[in-house]
């Protein structure tokens, strides 16, 4: 492991995707990821790469559409407004079997929101975000060194399975700094033979394209997709168990939010409650087995959350809605305290009969 | 006995989709003798718009891939700077282009880019049946402006070459039409530079071509070709109105 060097959530990113093999950056400035393309900018000319700063996000991400088209490993940045506004574009990545990776440091909304960190964007990004039946690859960094793991990790899925990849962090581990090692293993090589690359002496053209008027064959196009995501459901799903052996009330959280739970959790173990968590790491896919398998030991769940409650849902779906499953959320750039969480477990605990 | 008259190469032996009497195939086949004739076939990739041309991939043999509805010059700019030793065009119309992609048509031009831009402009949207169109013309009868286009309402149609003529940014800017052989012949040339300029770190290279829609226009094909010369050209006058190869020469 390379030696450790303190670094912004943003600016780790933009240096892991450059350890990855992208280089090729297209973005536009958006408060709390601004970091990435200033990254970006300065190294990509001193390494042979290319930064541009796009006129908009739309035009940001048909400029990946175009590069990821010609073969290139390439990524854009935004937040949550911004990720809107290259919907149209994701989509088509997606049903041009494009891979990309796509970076939300998300903030708090609707509309123009705030600028304070928010995980409120759950549902965009694991529901695809845009029109049509999709899905993209959902990482979910907790930490500065996931910010550079799970790039590298974002890179290798979305080449392996053609899917577009999206990082779903949030501002506060955007912003924050921590020590970090750069992963120094070399970026997998994978085979493009559907690259816009010039005809050259091929003996056919390739053409990327997600248009299809025969609704038969748009079909199938959405029905092999599908296949390539139960595949990828069946392989790539991860999370992290935290005190979970013994555990009877299960707090589920990723990002920022499983970083306060995670101190809740401890505070409670010390007050005698069997409690544990399970940290979703890919939140598409969502680690289903791991949530179901808890819910036939656990008494009740608590899904912790800075949104209104959009994970929650994945949390009932997963456990078939055989335990209760409580909301412990704030919203619009705020960050429930380690004793909000603490408090909602040992309500957990009371209301199914825990033991203390 | 001697071939006096094929299928550029570059154009595969695919039957064309558009109307009878649509001038599109005529700057298909100029952009493929354009590829053809600078030997760039194996070299181009192009990209197809949302709109009539919107099957261009399947019938120009390079690579192609289809953009969102005006996002062809971005999708251009991704490719070219993914790999600049290619040659990239994109084929658009006037709604893709004039309309919903106008920005990134003026900051792909502003930038430079070098990319080849062949922008139809019939002045109207062809693919949805005749709407109006951003160069749609004061006066016109289309499905939304059915009494005519009002400017008082709705505004002016949008002259893109003169506009992207005042930007520092692009290199050539030239409108053509297709509406006889001699304007053709004009249109070839035209393409055909735009092409070279690339291939030649010239930079954005442009060529708007004046096209024919007999069927949303409600014309005969022999009338809609007249109608370009008696209503189209005099709003969109033909000629060069960017060349900065030119001005080089020159100095």
């Amino acid at each position: 492991m390379a030696e450790k060097v303190l670094m912004k959530g943003n600016e780790a990113i933009a240096e892991a995707a450059i350890k990855a093999g992208c280089r090729h950056y297209f973005g536009y400035p958006i408060t709390p990821q601004t970091e990435i393309a200033a990254y970006m900018a300065k190294r990509m000319p001193k390494i042979g790469g290319c930064f541009l700063q796009a006129e908009s996000e739309i035009a940001a991400i048909n400029m990946i559409y175009g590069c990821s088209a010609a073969g290139k490993r390439c990524m854009t940045s935004s937040s949550s407004p911004g990720i809107s506004l290259k919907g149209e574009g994701i989509s088509y990545l997606a049903g041009s079997d494009l891979p990309a990776v796509i970076v939300n440091v998300q903030r708090g909304g609707p509309g123009l929101g705030g600028i304070q960190p928010s995980q409120s964007d759950y549902f965009q990004a694991t529901r695809g975000g845009g029109h049509g039946d999709y899905h993209l690859i959902v990482l979910a960094p907790a930490t500065v060194q996931e910010m550079a793991d799970m790039t590298g990790l974002a890179f290798d899925l979305s080449d392996k399975y053609r899917i577009p990849a999206m990082i779903l962090a949030d501002g506060t581990i955007g912003q924050m700094m921590e020590p970090v090692a750069m992963p120094e293993t070399e970026p997998t090589q994978y085979e493009k033979p559907y690259a816009l690359t010039g005809k050259g002496n091929r003996d056919h053209h390739n053409v990327i394209t997600s248009l299809s008027l025969a609704p038969e064959e748009l079909e199938q196009w959405n029905v092999s997709r599908y296949e390539r995501y139960a595949v990828v459901e069946a392989n790539e799903a991860r999370c992290e168990e935290f005190m979970m052996e013994d555990a009877e009330i299960c707090v589920v959280a990723f990002g920022i939010a499983s970083r306060v739970s995670r101190n809740a959790v401890r505070a409670a173990r010390e007050k005698g409650i069997k409690v544990g968590m399970i940290r979703p790491i890919t939140l598409w896919p969502f680690p289903k087995e791991a949530l179901n398998k808890a819910a036939d030991k656990c008494k009740a769940f608590i899904s912790v959350e800075l949104s209104m409650g959009q994970m929650i849902e994945d949390v009932k779906l997963s456990t078939e809605c055989r335990r209760p499953v409580s909301l412990c959320s704030r919203a619009g750039g705020m960050i429930p305290s380690p004793e909000e969480v603490l408090a909602a477990i040992e309500a957990a605990n009371e209301q199914n009969g825990g033991n203390r | 006995m001697a071939v006096v008259f094929e299928k550029p190469k570059s154009l595969l032996d695919a039957p064309l989709h558009y109307c009878p009497g649509c001038t599109h195939g005529i700057i298909h086949r100029l952009v493929a003798e354009a590829i053809d004739s600078l030997g760039i076939q194996g070299e181009t990739i192009g990209v197809a718009p949302v709109g009539c041309a919107v099957f261009a991939y399947n019938y120009f043999d390079v690579d192609m891939i289809e953009a969102a509805h005006g996002r062809a010059p971005a999708v251009a700019t991704g490719i070219k700077r993914a790999n600049p030793s290619k040659v990239v065009f994109s084929y658009q119309g006037d709604g893709d282009l004039a309309s919903i992609g106008m920005a990134e048509t003026v900051h792909s031009a502003a930038r430079n880019e070098n990319i080849t831009i062949i922008f139809v402009n019939n002045a109207i949207y062809g693919m949805t049946g005749g709407q109006m169109a951003p160069t749609s013309l004061p006066g016109q009868v289309t499905q939304t402006s059915p009494y005519g286009r009002d400017t008082s309402h709705c505004g002016w149609p949008v002259r893109v070459s003169e506009l992207l003529a005042t930007l520092e940014g692009p290199c050539y800017i030239e409108r053509v039409a297709v509406n006889n052989p001699a304007n053709v012949r004009k249109a070839g040339k035209a393409i055909k530079k735009a092409f070279e300029n690339q291939i030649n770190k010239k930079g954005f290279s442009f060529v708007e071509v004046i096209s024919a829609c007999p069927t949303n226009w409600g014309m005969t094909p022999d009338k809609a070709l007249e109608w370009i010369d008696e209503a189209m050209i005099p709003y969109y006058p033909l000629g060069v109105y960017k060349d900065r190869t030119a001005e080089e020469e020159k100095a």
